[in-house]
């Protein structure tokens, strides 16, 4: 080893960061523009599994794994639109059917993906923006997934669109006062269906990230909260798309310490920082909530920071 | 919209108040009121089970070979049936671990971090009195601190929720994973019992340490102390003062601090009492069936305790019945995996997707007339 141990780990991490935090952005902004809309879908931890679980089997068996991603995307939008279609129904409480919804993805990705556990699908490819460098260990950390840059260029235009189009202000306008949506004549129920759907394929295919190419198998230990660490991000992020990727990137940064340092051979206390990321969107929890009124920039018929 | 239920239930208590004389049809009317609590639930397994047989019959295996195994592998013998009662044991505990909190209005899921950490600190405790102290106190000690801990560990949620409006379904899970990072860093490290180099655990406690079993049953203690719990806290939550102002929390928090009621000590001590629950659980995991503390502890009681808490309606007299019978179909899992050749995860499919049905199914409450005083019906 001829670089210094902290560069190193920094490098680790900066290539950590990225892998890691695809998934992150990918479930972050399929709840933000669910959240947008004034609903709160926690099943996403569930749809996050079962999108790996579609992903890995239908690259399995196509050979292509862009159809897996796709796949991943449809299973999302079925679980999504099972969701909102059941929370449209009066008296039915968002964040208890997210609660059930999260089991049942889980339960069905584990039921049709025990038989994909041992054998090899193919992997996505990544673009290799390392070549410049000379470093092994940079050239590594620079081997980025196209899905990386699909995902910054959806929060860019999702951030655009909920600004100035027509979609955007009705999307905006349910999650804000579902009353006013309805005197100017919008089916709120069917707008909040639209976005949640739309929400289960982003985070759908989050979950075909984890399968397809990092850590790149499919296995029943493969997500442990990831689903659920973006729905506490988007909080965080104040329910913007760009400030999602941001806080992506900062939870990818966390969830690569551990990794990094067991990297350069400090394997003591792996379990306390694969642990710093559920501390950490518990920090940043605390810190950004408040008891008197509620969070910032906060769609106005949200339930879950009330 | 929301305050539509809320409009015919007032209306519904006028007339009633008003329409009935006599205290009979009284008790008539209560009884056609509450079984809605009771059919409704039902109304939810069956449709539940039916869209399951219809997944069976898809994938090609068959529904009644379903039906016989959960009964064989979960009630038909007294062997599976004392192994279905000691799996109900921490089923009613996690539920528990729900539906305590639900009544002060938080929708609390962390029982499974709970369950984990109580286990684990009860086991931590018990390694330097081995051999030292006698059984009776180090397990009284051991279960006490579990429940300890426990309720510190989801006390933190409440406390949270009170003191920074920090979303308690959220955190509570969170809790969940970082208490299992705590046991795996713990028992893969500085605790690790190196004389086992199978499963990284701790010490085990060693037969005579050991909570004992119910006499001429294989069951342990744990389900007994399970259901008194129940009636205890049914009675905590709807006899008392404490469980009145829990409720009132519940049911409207800023009527509650109107009141003047100490709304974040009752929503801490209400976050405790379910951690307790949790931890009293994972402590009866270790001394009663594991002997020490590893990872099988996370075996996702905590998870199916969630929906047993549900279809109990939050109920504590209610949820026993519901987790014995979460149990047998626990405990049926592997006869299922072996005979039907169905992968293990069958039981979570089918619990995902009775918790589904379930939920689906609270938009039927006060829609059937059926359920209404007669009264009512006949104006409508």
């Amino acid at each position: 080893m001829n670089e210094p141990a902290v560069l190193t780990v920094l490098i680790a991490m900066l290539g950590g960061a990225i892998r890691v935090s695809t998934p992150f952005m990918f479930v972050s902004l399929g709840e933000c523009l669910t959240e947008k809309s004034g609903r709160v879908n926690l099943g996403l931890e569930g749809t996050l599994v079962l999108g790996a679980m579609v992903a890995y089997a239908f690259s399995y068996h196509t050979g292509s794994p862009w159809i897996g991603v796709l796949a991943a995307g449809v299973a999302g939008s079925a679980l999504g639109a099972m969701h909102g279609s059941i929370c449209g129904l009066p008296r039915v409480n968002d964040v208890a059917v997210g609660i059930a919804m999260m089991l049942f993805g889980v339960g069905v990705a584990f039921f049709f993906g025990k038989p994909y556990i041992q054998p090899e699908a193919p992997r996505l490819g990544s673009i290799p923006l390392g070549f410049w460098s000379d470093s092994a260990s940079l050239k590594s950390a620079l081997q980025v997934n196209p899905l990386f840059f699909i995902g910054i260029a959806l929060a860019l235009m999702i951030a655009w669109s909920l600004r100035n189009t027509r979609w955007g202000l009705v999307v905006r306008t349910v999650g804000d006062s579902a009353a006013a949506a309805r005197a100017m004549g919008i089916s709120v129920n069917f707008v909040r269906l639209m976005t949640t759907t739309l929400g289960g394929f982003l985070a759908g295919i989050g979950g075909a990230f984890l399968s397809l190419s990092y850590p790149g198998s499919w296995n029943q230990g493969l997500s442990s909260g990831q689903g659920l660490m973006a729905v506490a991000l988007v909080i965080f992020a104040r329910w913007d798309p760009l400030r999602c990727i941001a806080a992506a990137l900062l939870f990818g940064a966390a969830g690569a310490i551990g990794p990094s340092l067991q990297s350069i051979g400090i394997t003591q206390g792996y379990y306390f920082f694969n642990a710093a990321p559920y501390i950490l969107t518990l920090g940043i929890m605390i810190a950004t909530s408040s008891a008197k009124h509620s969070a910032r920039d906060m769609p106005g018929e949200l339930s879950i920071a009330k | 919209m929301s305050n539509a239920p809320l409009a015919t239930g007032a209306s519904r208590d006028m007339v009633s108040s008003v329409a009935t004389p006599a205290a009979k049809s009284d008790f008539a009317a209560r009884f056609r009121a509450n079984s809605e609590y009771v059919v409704i639930p039902l109304i939810a397994l069956l449709i539940a089970a039916a869209l399951f047989a219809v997944f069976l019959l898809a994938i090609g295996k068959s529904p009644v070979d379903f039906v016989s195994y959960v009964w064989r592998g979960g009630f038909g013998t007294s062997f599976s049936l004392q192994n279905t009662l000691q799996r109900s044991a921490p089923l009613i505990l996690t539920a528990l671990a729900v539906a305590i909190p639900a009544r002060i209005g938080l929708i609390m899921i962390g029982g499974e971090g709970a369950l984990v950490l109580g286990g684990f600190a009860s086991a931590v405790l018990a390694i330097p009195m081995l051999g030292r102290v006698p059984p009776m106190p180090t397990l009284i000690l051991m279960a006490i601190f579990a429940m300890a801990v426990g309720g510190f560990w989801v006390g933190i949620a409440g406390f949270l929720r009170y003191a920074r409006g920090v979303n308690e379904t959220i955190s509570s899970l969170l809790l969940t994973y970082i208490g299992i990072a705590i046991m795996n860093f713990f028992v893969e490290g500085s605790l690790r019992d190196l004389s086992d180099p199978n499963k990284p655990s701790t010490k085990p406690l060693g037969k005579e340490y050991m909570v004992g079993v119910i006499p001429g049953t294989e069951v342990h203690w744990g389900i007994v102390f399970g259901v008194l719990l129940c009636i205890g806290l049914y009675i905590l939550m709807t006899r008392t003062t404490f469980g009145f102002a829990a409720r009132v929390t519940g049911g409207n928090f800023r009527a509650a601090l109107a009141q003047g009621l100490p709304v974040g000590r009752l929503i801490v001590a209400c976050s405790a009492i379910a951690g307790a629950c949790a931890g009293l659980a994972g402590f009866f995991e270790v001394a009663a069936i594991q002997g020490r503390a590893n990872a099988s502890l996370a075996a996702g009681y905590g998870f199916t305790g969630i929906l047993v808490a549900f279809l109990a309606r939050q109920n504590p007299l209610a949820i026993p019945p519901v987790a014995i019978l979460f149990g047998g179909l626990v405990a049926s899992g592997g006869l299922i995996q072996r005979r039907m050749g169905l992968p293990d995860a069958t039981v979570l499919v089918l619990q995902g997707l009775i918790f589904v049905v379930l939920l689906t199914s609270e938009t039927l409450y006060g829609r059937f007339s059926i359920f209404k005083p007669r009264a009512e019906r006949d104006r409508t």
